[in-house]
């Protein structure tokens, strides 16, 4: 369905191709998941796929792409559209129109499809998408996993043979994602629809998956089998992977499922062995020198340091307009403590953090962090007391390199020259002072944030959504640096849908539902017991409280 | 007869309430009677609160009626300052005149205000601030957007860029938000024109980057396919419509000119029809189609009838009670309600009873079934917790 031959791409004035030496073929109803790390060009070849590349971004494509027969050179995206359908990373910026139903008849309207075929074809995408209760809503009131439906199916009304999709769930909270990976299945078994899709968090996608695409590593020649036989081989893979590896598993497990199935006799040998506290942090996947090397850190307890509040929040109600955000939220955070704030798409968590740096007043109740109240702090008072590195990191950088941006982070923090730019160079060992952050990856990206927050040395620091488009190896370096800061004595607040995340690196985790805490205690004893926030090494060790891969290595390493 | 609940199959089409709209802004504009003005005002803002959706862009009639308010006190304003032309007997009070250069005669500054001159200003001004809101309440029940969603297959391409442009705009007030929050968190004040003025640059490029993304997105679902069309065609469609626009301009300029009188009208009509043909005839390059589009029914003909009528009525009333009209500023006298042309105002007042009801139009329902505290339907749009 699905043809490349040779295809090599290169940008503009680029010096080396973004891709080359892709040749393969993704037969017609499979569904197709392209992996590797960040910068190896996943989105260049999904793109190739539609036309988008060259026809759109610029750029030398040599070899040749064909889809059902059609080459992409001769064809535009246009002339493709009724053959791909392609749903973006953010779903909001592409939707052209403002209503549910509006947006699924879009594309026909293009193709000029007859009105009674239209008709027909949007009420049966309703259906099939769960989507019928929302038809006449505006897209802009719908939540993360709802819009990324609407964007599936808005492609899906045309019929396509195949479906593209960079990175689905990477935004959605683990329950829409379960959601939005459904349909994907549907389509696939009851279609025939070839789905090719890029995603990083693997441990969501790779047991749906027939083939596997690898791009192991920039300019390498892709590497395509069963997904067992990849993962095998591949640098990046999700815990349960890791996990089958770890205890030379053949077929390696790819779910949960065929997970626990093998997993009898590591259960038994782990019975009786207390895992290490969670959160403290254990060597990730070898990589543990360094900053890593906290290990003897003991979790912090309540009564260690009287004084150690890095935060204090209680009875604490936020309204946004006629809407209660937050209700009767009470929470005490000490310094050196790392905790996971979880919860599904608007549950508040955000809202939760921007009142700690004093965005929103609180409507009831009382919020203190480090001795002021920061709504009533004026900013350049409040950074020596709170950082918050926003979901989007790109909001806070403004300079045009990075040596300008660590420049005025020194001034706006009132620290000595230089500061920054050490802080800078020990998150970023190798980025020179002249990049534009603009042209920083995403980890990269977030590290120069985190950098320009830490400048001001704020004992409380917070982060929304800090994994969001990294790779396993970008969150393992995240996962080191966080892990040194709480041992110096940060409290560090993470709201995130990355279980896994929390998992490795929280002391403790608040869940929060319609702006209530629901849950709130020691990350072993809260994730383990919920279907939806319990990371994978939980769910196959089940009722074991394991968390993590490496806990289990140092566990096995300690009883070899 | 009772009006329906408006589905996507029962909502009238936008052009029926901006006609309807346009008939009650004519009748605004052949009268200066304040009562009737009011009863026009009153009119259009009891269709709007018995059939506007909840929509946000339901919301801007209030900000047309204070644009509308603020229309009357810069008239007034003007007025007893500026003065007026219309000669009055009954001073308020004198202002120092501002003495003028010989080349700014007939201007002046300051000087005898009289009543009458003031009541004239209120006549002016409310009559300007009745036709802005009646266009408020054809914004507030049918979004312009809509209208451009009739517009020929030949336009349809500007039709989108407006609409896109249209919702970038909330787009664009929510990276600013964003933006200013962000520098918060450097440390920088978040308030005042400099901080606004920072964040120009991110918001500028974020939009830029949106846009690219939305065009990949729209070109990549089709837009801009155009059919094949013989070259014959092509040539013809480009022949008639810049011809037809030639002829547009020549024939208004016959007309506007004094020389031109007998040419002027025909060759604008001839340019407008040969314009038309051209659009018809490009609107076969597009092969859109439309997916349910607006029907005119019985209730739609009913909405743009009664806003024609009340637009007609006032014309003729014009012919039978000219003075009733138009109240006179001299000498003062107050204002009447002239029967037959209030009489006629009212029957705009008919799509409030035919149009059908928007959904969640009956919030007098809902709130009465909640204040006997029984399990309401939650709109799942609203957050708010149930009582």
């Amino acid at each position: 369905m699905i043809r490349f031959e040779q295809v090599s791409v290169t940008y503009g004035d680029a010096t080396a191709p973004a891709v080359q030496g892709i040749d393969l073929t993704v037969p017609e109803g499979e569904l197709c998941l392209l992996v590797g790390p960040s910068g190896v060009g996943k989105s260049t070849v999904l793109n190739a796929v539609c036309g988008l590349v060259p026809h759109f971004t610029g750029g030398t494509l040599r070899g040749r792409v064909t889809v059902d027969g059609r080459d992409t050179r001769t064809h535009k995206p246009r002339e493709l559209a009724d053959v791909v359908g392609t749903v973006g990373q953010d779903p909001l910026a592409h939707f052209v129109t403002d209503t549910v139903e509006d947006e699924l008849a879009y594309g026909m309207e293009s193709l000029g499809l007859a009105p009674d075929v239209m008709r027909r074809r949007v009420e049966e995408t309703l259906d099939l998408l769960g989507l019928a209760e929302l038809r006449d809503r505006a897209l802009a009131t719908l939540s993360g996993g709802q819009r990324q439906r609407v964007a599936i199916g808005a492609v899906l009304t045309t019929h396509p043979k195949v479906l593209v999709l960079d990175e689905p769930t990477s935004a959605l909270d683990p329950a829409a994602a379960e959601d939005v990976l459904s349909v994907l299945q549907r389509l696939v078994h009851d279609l025939g629809t070839t789905v090719l899709l890029a995603e990083h968090r693997l441990e969501r996608v790779v047991q749906y998956a027939d083939q596997v695409i690898l791009l192991p590593s920039p300019g390498a020649a892709p590497v395509m089998g069963a997904p067992a036989d990849v993962m095998a081989v591949s640098p990046v893979h999700p815990p349960v992977v890791a996990l089958g590896r770890l205890a030379h598993w053949s077929p390696l497990p790819l779910s949960v499922r065929d997970a626990r199935r093998k997993a009898a006799a590591l259960r038994t040998r782990l019975t009786g062995v207390t895992p290490p506290a969670p959160g403290a942090g254990q060597a990730v996947g070898g990589t543990g020198t360094g900053p890593g090397a906290a290990s003897s850190v003991p979790a912090p307890r309540g009564d260690a340091v009287p004084d150690g509040i890095a935060a204090a929040v209680s009875g604490l109600g936020v309204r946004r307009g006629r809407t209660e955000v937050l209700h009767g939220v009470e929470l005490t955070v000490r310094r050196g403590e790392t905790l996971a704030l979880m919860g599904r798409n608007g549950a508040g968590k955000s809202t939760l953090l921007s009142t700690l740096v004093g965005m929103h007043p609180p409507a009831a109740g009382s919020v203190r962090v480090g001795g002021v109240t920061p709504h009533r702090t004026g900013p350049r008072a409040l950074l020596r007391h709170v950082g918050l590195v926003p979901q989007e990191p790109r909001d806070l950088l403004y300079a045009d390199t990075v040596a300008a941006e660590c420049t005025t982070a020194d001034q706006d923090a009132g620290a000595p020259a230089g500061s920054c730019r050490a802080q800078v160079a020990r998150l970023l060992p190798d980025v020179p002072d002249s990049v534009h952050p603009r042209d920083l990856s995403e980890g990269q990206r977030l590290a120069l944030a985190l950098a320009v927050v830490l400048t001001a040395r704020p004992p409380l620091l917070l982060l929304d959504e800090p994994t969001r488009g990294l790779d396993y190896a970008a969150k393992a370096r995240l996962i080191e640096v966080l892990r040194a800061l709480a041992a110096e004595g940060h409290a560090i607040i993470l709201a995130t849908h990355d279980v896994e995340l929390a998992a490795e690196l929280a002391h403790r985790v608040v869940i929060l539902a319609d702006g209530e805490i629901v849950a709130d205690g020691p990350t072993d004893e809260v994730v383990v017991s919920s279907p939806s926030f319990a990371p994978q090494v939980a769910k196959v060790l089940a009722p074991l409280p394991w968390l993590t891969v490496p806990q289990v290595a140092d566990a096995l390493e300690a009883t070899a | 007869m009772s009006a329906p609940r408006a589905t996507r199959t029962t909502a009238l089409p936008a052009g029926a309430w901006w006609l309807w709209a346009l008939g009650l802004a004519t009748a605004a504009s052949r009268t200066t009677d304040p009562l009737l003005l009011g009863l026009l005002v009153g009119v259009a803002g009891y269709v709007v609160a018995a059939r506007r959706t909840e929509a946000p862009w339901a919301r801007s009639y209030g900000a047309f009626v204070k644009l509308g308010l603020v229309v009357i006190a810069v008239r007034l304003v003007f007025a007893f300052f500026l003065g007026s032309p219309i000669p009055g007997t009954h001073t308020l009070v004198t202002l120092p005149e501002v003495p003028l250069p010989d080349w700014a005669k007939g201007v002046r500054i300051g000087g005898r205000v009289t009543a009458e001159g003031m009541v004239f200003a209120l006549y002016d001004g409310l009559k300007l601030a009745t036709l802005l809101i009646c266009v408020g309440a054809a914004n507030a029940l049918a979004h312009p957007a809509r209208l451009l969603k009739s517009l020929p297959g030949a336009l349809y391409e500007v039709g989108v860029a407006v609409v896109v442009a249209m919702t970038f705009a909330p787009n664009l007030v929510a990276d600013v938000q964003r933006l200013r929050a962000a520098r918060r968190l450097r440390g920088r004040p978040d308030r005042g024109l400099p901080a606004l003025l920072q964040v120009g640059m991110p918001v500028l490029e974020g939009a830029l980057e949106r846009s690219v993304a939305l065009a990949a997105a729209m070109d990549a679902r089709g837009y801009g396919r155009s059919a094949d069309v013989p070259r014959a065609v092509r040539h013809t469609t480009s022949v008639l419509t810049l011809g037809g626009l030639l002829g547009v301009c020549a024939g208004t300029y016959g007309l506007l000119g004094e020389a031109g009188g007998g040419y002027g009208l025909p060759l604008l009509l001839a340019g407008l029809a040969a314009a038309l043909g051209g659009l018809w005839l490009g609107g076969r390059r597009s092969v859109r189609s439309r997916y349910r589009p607006e029907r005119w029914g019985v209730r739609a003909w009913l909405v743009a009838g009664s806003g024609i009528a009340v637009a007609a009525l006032m014309i003729w009333a014009n012919s039978y009670a000219p003075t009733a009209l138009h109240p006179p500023a001299v000498p003062l006298t107050a204002p009447v309600l002239p029967l037959w042309p209030a009489v006629s105002v009212l029957v705009g007042l008919l799509p409030a009873f035919v149009a059908p009801l928007p959904p969640g139009g009956d919030r007098a329902d809902r709130t009465a079934s909640r204040g006997r505290g029984r399990a309401v339907d939650v709109d799942p749009r609203a957050k708010e917790p149930t009582p």
